[in-house]
């Protein structure tokens, strides 16, 4: 089935997929900083084009325009080829995404997907993997102190966190019975593995989160830290490569996660009822919807979260999600390994244990939290009672449970006496 | 025709795009030469000196990847072993959970040990 297009048909589905990419990040970008803007009870962009549709093109314009600063501490040829490593992976990763089933294009069957082959979801783990060098690299090569701190932790953020998000597929596979994302859609039809493999769902919705470096995961950028992490150094056109391989990876990440949980393409639960309506043009607009469900769930979260701190994110990815992942992988492996030698089907077994293993994976992630709260540091002792002024010093305000009693006099002297002194220097 | 032919388009597409936007900056804009501008950003202060090599970064990041690497070699092997599994079936299931436990006791003595802890 595929493999079978003419090639023009090839470069046509490229060019459409190419510039429907650009297009979907653009109207994310714009999405993403209207809906933030009405959280924090703003408007958002809305000057440039109707509804400010237009804000991210005229942005990339500004860009374009800017002056582009390259450190002299910085090594020339890597720092090229980071922002270059960051877009291209980002693109390259897309190609295997199904958008729809077979479908008659210029009198030709096609897929509505440009390629597939029964290792493509391997292929989308190893070209995300490039985009991680794009990073590493980008920091490094700044020659900076905080580039450098912001490659590395995002070098071994994205490594964790692609362990957890790996592990989660595992599962996905053994039920789909395949590698290639077009069967594993098809795989659903009857029930979506995001309700059959919950617990597996979750790992991989936490892990997508912390894999595109977005909130509350957004460590390698940490601005209030790191000023701006593995891009402090990049401006202009070079790092709008950063800024769109990061947008092209969250539509890449969602994607995967409508492919291998969501159904992709298929129809949710009412209108799957209707006889025929997996088939045609129409699916696009399944996929679509639930692609942007989940990129609405990533601005939600960037709305509503504060950043983790590093060391308590990462003992999240080591300490929760990886075991957490295993555990179910060994435990989907069970149930469907004494399904085939003694049952027909023990899918509601699957079922009921993946819904309490969420239970107690959220009663795991509530431990953590209240073990935070509880090593936080006690609250230093307030002084109480009147103000000492001559001891105190300097004229601070007073502390909550302290008293002031105002002395004029002694302000004036203080004050008076050091300007008289200024005075005479003078 | 290949089923690689696309990926090959595609990526060559978006190669194409990125090698374009980096090397047009340049081109557009402006060229205005200052000495702070090109020095690397420190908010202002002077940069910190950095040693030769690159600068000393800590040692857990080199741990975390020593442990993704055993861990991303685990998963690898998973992968296959999950596509056949029906036909594997029972024996497939218990060589697999032997493998896994196998890895588990060092992960579990690493943890123990304080390894996965940053401070």
């Amino acid at each position: 089935m595929f493999g079978t297009d003419p090639f023009w048909l090839v470069l046509v589905k490229t060019v459409v997929v190419f510039i429907g990419l650009v297009v979907i990040v653009m109207l994310t970008i714009w999405f993403e900083r209207r809906v933030v803007g009405r959280m924090q009870n703003r408007i958002g962009p809305n000057r440039a084009g109707p509804q400010g549709l237009l804000q991210t093109l005229v942005d990339g314009i500004k860009l374009a325009l800017k002056e582009e600063i390259i450190p002299i501490t910085a090594h020339k040829a890597v720092y090229w080829l980071a922002p270059f490593l960051s877009a291209f992976a980002a693109f390259a990763a897309f190609a295997v995404i199904p958008f729809g089933p077979t479908v008659s294009m210029f009198g030709i069957e096609t897929q509505l997907q440009l390629a597939d082959f029964p290792q493509s979801v391997l292929y989308l783990l190893a070209v995300a993997s490039i985009g991680i060098y794009g990073i590493v690299l980008s920091g490094w090569a700044s020659g900076s102190t905080y580039p450098l701190l912001g490659g590395l932790r995002s070098s071994a953020q994205m490594i964790s966190y692609e362990l957890a998000m790996s592990l989660s597929f595992v599962a996905v596979f053994m039920y789909a019975g395949s590698m290639s994302t077009s069967e594993i859609v098809i795989a659903q039809e009857q029930l979506w593995f995001c309700v059959l493999l919950l617990p597996s769902f979750v790992i991989y919705v936490t892990a997508m989160v912390g894999e595109t470096n977005r909130a509350p995961f957004d460590l390698p950028e940490a601005e209030s830290e790191l000023v701006g992490g593995f891009h402090t150094e990049y401006s202009s056109m070079k790092f709008a490569m950063f800024f769109l391989g990061e947008y092209i990876n969250m539509i890449t990440v969602s994607s995967i996660a409508t492919t291998l949980f969501l159904g992709g393409y298929l129809a949710p639960w009412p209108f799957s009822l209707i006889p025929g309506i997996n088939e045609g043009w129409w699916t696009i607009l399944f996929w679509f919807v639930k692609v942007v469900l989940f990129v609405f769930m990533y601005v939600w979260l960037r709305g509503t979260l504060p950043r983790y701190r590093y060391d308590q994110f990462m003992a999240f990815g080591w300490k929760v999600l990886i075991p957490f992942a295993l555990a179910w992988v060994v435990l989907t492996a069970a149930v469907r390994a004494f399904a085939i030698e003694y049952f027909e089907d023990v899918n509601m077994l699957l079922l009921g244990v993946g819904v309490m293993l969420v239970g107690v994976f959220i009663y795991l992630v509530y431990l953590q939290i209240r073990d935070a709260r509880r090593a936080r540091e006690p609250e230093p002792e307030l002084p109480s009672g009147p103000m000492n002024l001559e001891n105190e010093g300097f004229p601070v305000p007073p502390l909550p449970g302290q008293t002031f009693e105002y002395t004029p006099r002694a302000s004036t002297t203080v004050s008076g006496g050091t300007e008289q002194e200024e005075v005479t220097d003078g | 025709m290949n089923v690689y032919i696309p990926i090959l388009t595609m990526a060559g597409l978006g190669g194409l795009f990125a090698l374009f936007s980096i090397s047009i900056a340049p081109i557009t804009g402006p060229k205005r030469y200052n000495r702070a501008k090109v020095d690397a950003y420190e908010c202002g202060i002077d940069p910190t000196p950095q040693p030769i090599g690159g600068g000393r970064f800590p040692v857990k990041y080199y741990l975390t990847a020593m442990m993704f690497i055993i861990f991303d070699i685990e998963i690898v092997f998973l992968y296959p072993w999950a596509v056949y599994f029906d036909t594997l079936a029972l024996f497939g299931f218990l060589a697999v959970l032997l493998f896994i436990v196998n890895l588990t006791i060092p992960y579990v003595y690493e943890w123990r040990r304080g390894g996965l802890d940053w401070d």
